[in-house]
């Protein structure tokens, strides 16, 4: 990112960040901004809104008006935004406790919906901002603070779940697939209606440390490693070949122009 | 010019949000308030406004939230159950000072409870019931009339304060139908914008920070979190957080005289009525039987900040009854601010009010 574009889109005199070294949550931070900016949006026309947790403290470095609600409920706020003021351009940052958790009717209403959003969810498969409780996303037989013996409960797949209950758009990439990643977001901004991306990140501190990534590019290589592209999963299937269980599916799961809520006339 | 009409106390609800140029609401189906979402269904889209109805009623709240930082004027409408639901949201409102309007048609509780009946179990809840401390407003009907004038006014004064203002009415005054005069335009209390210069949560004299409207260039970042004056959060400051609280508070507090709406009748009297909704129509129905000026009535049609000065109305008052739809919470308040008198709590639950038989022999009882 230029110095010309960071300096645009960031609070610089709220660094530093909160966020733990290592963390994943700065790299989709600047992926969005960059699509951002290359919608040609400006400050004072996109809103950012955001819950509870890690990745909801994103909207508070970044120069728009922004809306730092309540656990879950971003998507309510939102929503409210959106359809009073449908010329505001509203980007929501969640994460995996924030929307499928507590937020989890907000999030599917909104994705039936089809209201004319974006939302960047960082996936780090655990509580965070508390210490690393299990979240809906913790895959099974990992270790968190509420998960001792390894998460019992099988994981929700996001991404599935907003293609299922109507949004027009959703992806999934990871904090390593930057470029993809970018492209993503970007497509999702463009897209009329409810647009979902999945972002997995990394999280040294709460998930890696206790589930054997000891190094935070250990993590990071094994979302590179165990991605798996959809189409390539879907050819596997196809061609009745066993896909790997450790394996994840990244790509657009979805883009459609199904009609949409909220679009600015 | 006005115009006459024969009204259903929740469609004048609707009608006074709409003159005070509400152009949002969100809201949830709940008996018995799901008149005033029907009505705004109707009204709203042909007025160029947003009616949604959004999956519950945390999400009904948050939507209002949303759509007010847009500079709508938003509203929701809900009943006991989905007030409960909306505790979290509404102290996020206190926190931001976001203005909205919520409307209570209350019913009896606790619980699902008694979803047909009229009932006034919420007064505590709607002051004290998000946690941590908070001041709001909370106005009261006792008239279909009513429904419509304190709704234009709880606009005004969520805006004029940056608070939630909560109408507190009930099933009794909500599905009442009375002839109301609807005027052809209400008096509107705009938003103050932000002075040049000032910081997003800097606040003015009167402890109030002008209203940055999201999309006008403010750059403002909202955040329930304790926030300073630029509102960016800073949570673990001890003197900031009293600071901000404090000024929350007091913004409300310190001008609840300015604030108060009442009617006190027949002063001199020792024996006084302190009424808010449909107990006023039977305190009325009493002093129109016995029209010896005998007994007075303090009717509070804003009882949230409490105006305890309006007890000092009442010089010669020996006792204060104060009949009402719960076990005594608005008598419990005014306890507080008693100075001798003594306060008879007439209690009611079940779903009906008072009969002035009732209130009169009580009357009789403590003379």
């Amino acid at each position: 990112m230029s110095t010309e574009t960071f300096g645009k889109w960031y609070r610089e005199d709220r660094l530093p960040h909160i966020f733990c070294t290592g963390c994943g949550n700065g790299t989709v931070m600047n992926c969005t901004i960059k699509a951002v900016d290359a919608m040609g949006w400006e400050i004072d026309d996109t809103i950012f809104v955001s819950g509870i947790g890690c990745s909801s403290r994103a909207p508070g470095y970044i120069s728009t008006d922004s809306l730092h609600t309540t656990h879950g409920r971003a998507l309510a706020f939102a929503t409210g935004v959106k359809m009073a003021n449908p010329d505001l351009h509203v980007v929501v940052f969640t994460g995996d406790g924030d929307l499928a958790a507590i937020g989890g009717n907000h999030f599917i209403h909104a994705c039936r919906r089809n209201i004319d959003l974006t939302v960047i969810c960082m996936n780090n498969m655990i509580y965070g901002m508390t210490g690393g409780q299990g979240s809906p996303c913790t895959p099974v037989g990992k270790i968190s603070t509420t998960t001792p013996y390894g998460a019992a409960e099988p994981a929700f797949d996001l991404t599935e779940l907003a293609v299922a209950a109507g949004a027009n758009y959703a992806a999934r990439w990871t904090s390593y697939h930057v470029a993809e990643l970018i492209k993503a977001i970007r497509a999702g901004l463009e897209t009329p209606g409810f647009s979902f991306i999945e972002a997995l990140v990394q999280c040294p501190t709460a998930y890696g440390r206790r589930n054997k990534f000891r190094q935070v590019g250990e993590q990071v290589e094994y979302m590179r490693s165990h991605a798996m592209l959809l189409q390539k999963k879907r050819r596997l299937e196809e061609q009745g070949k066993d896909v790997p269980d450790d394996m994840f599916t990244v790509g657009e799961f979805v883009r459609r122009y199904r009609p949409a809520l909220g679009v600015r006339k | 010019m006005t115009t006459l009409e024969f009204m259903q106390g929740n469609a004048a609800c609707c009608e006074g949000a709409l003159a005070a140029g509400c152009t949002f609401f969100g809201g949830y189906p709940i008996t018995p308030s799901t008149e005033i979402a029907e009505q705004m269904a109707l009204k709203m889209p042909k007025r160029g406004g947003v009616f949604i109805q959004m999956e519950d009623e945390i999400a009904s709240i948050g939507a209002v939230i949303g759509a007010s930082w847009t500079g709508a004027r938003a509203m929701t409408a809900t009943s006991g159950p989905g007030f409960s639901l909306m505790m979290e949201n509404l102290g996020y409102a206190v926190m931001t000072e976001t203005p909205c309007v919520v409307v209570n048609i209350q019913r009896g509780g606790p619980s699902t409870g008694q979803p047909t009946m009229s009932a006034q179990g919420d007064m505590l809840q709607c002051r004290f019931g998000s946690h941590g401390d908070i001041s709001t407003i909370a106005l009261v009907p006792s008239t279909v009339q009513e429904m419509f004038d304190l709704t234009v006014k709880a606009f005004n004064l969520a805006d004029r304060f940056r608070v939630p203002a909560f109408l507190m009415s009930d099933e009794t005054i909500g599905h009442m139908r009375e002839k109301i005069s609807i005027p052809d335009s209400v008096e509107i209390i705009p938003r103050k914008e932000p002075k040049p210069g000032m910081l997003i949560y800097e606040a003015e004299e009167d402890m109030v920070p002008g209203f940055p409207t999201f999309g006008k260039g403010y750059r403002a970042h909202i955040t329930g979190l304790t926030h300073n004056e630029r509102g960016y959060p800073e949570a673990t400051n001890p003197e900031l957080h009293e600071a901000l609280v404090r000024r929350l508070v007091d913004k409300v507090e310190s001008r609840r005289h300015e604030i108060a709406d009442y009617d006190a009748v027949n002063t001199d009297a020792e024996t006084v009525f302190i009424t808010y909704g449909p107990s006023t129509r039977t305190v009325r129905q009493v002093l129109h039987d016995h029209p010896d000026e005998t007994i007075g009535h303090l009717n509070l049609r804003i009882v949230w900040p409490f105006p305890e000065d309006t007890l000092k109305l009442f010089p010669n008052a020996k006792t204060f009854i104060v009949p009402e739809l719960n076990l005594g919470q608005m008598a419990r308040e005014i306890e507080r601010h008693v100075t001798g008198q003594r306060v008879i709590s007439m209690g009611r639950l079940g779903g009906t009010i008072h009969t002035p038989a009732e209130l009169y022999d009580k009357v009789q009882e403590v003379a």
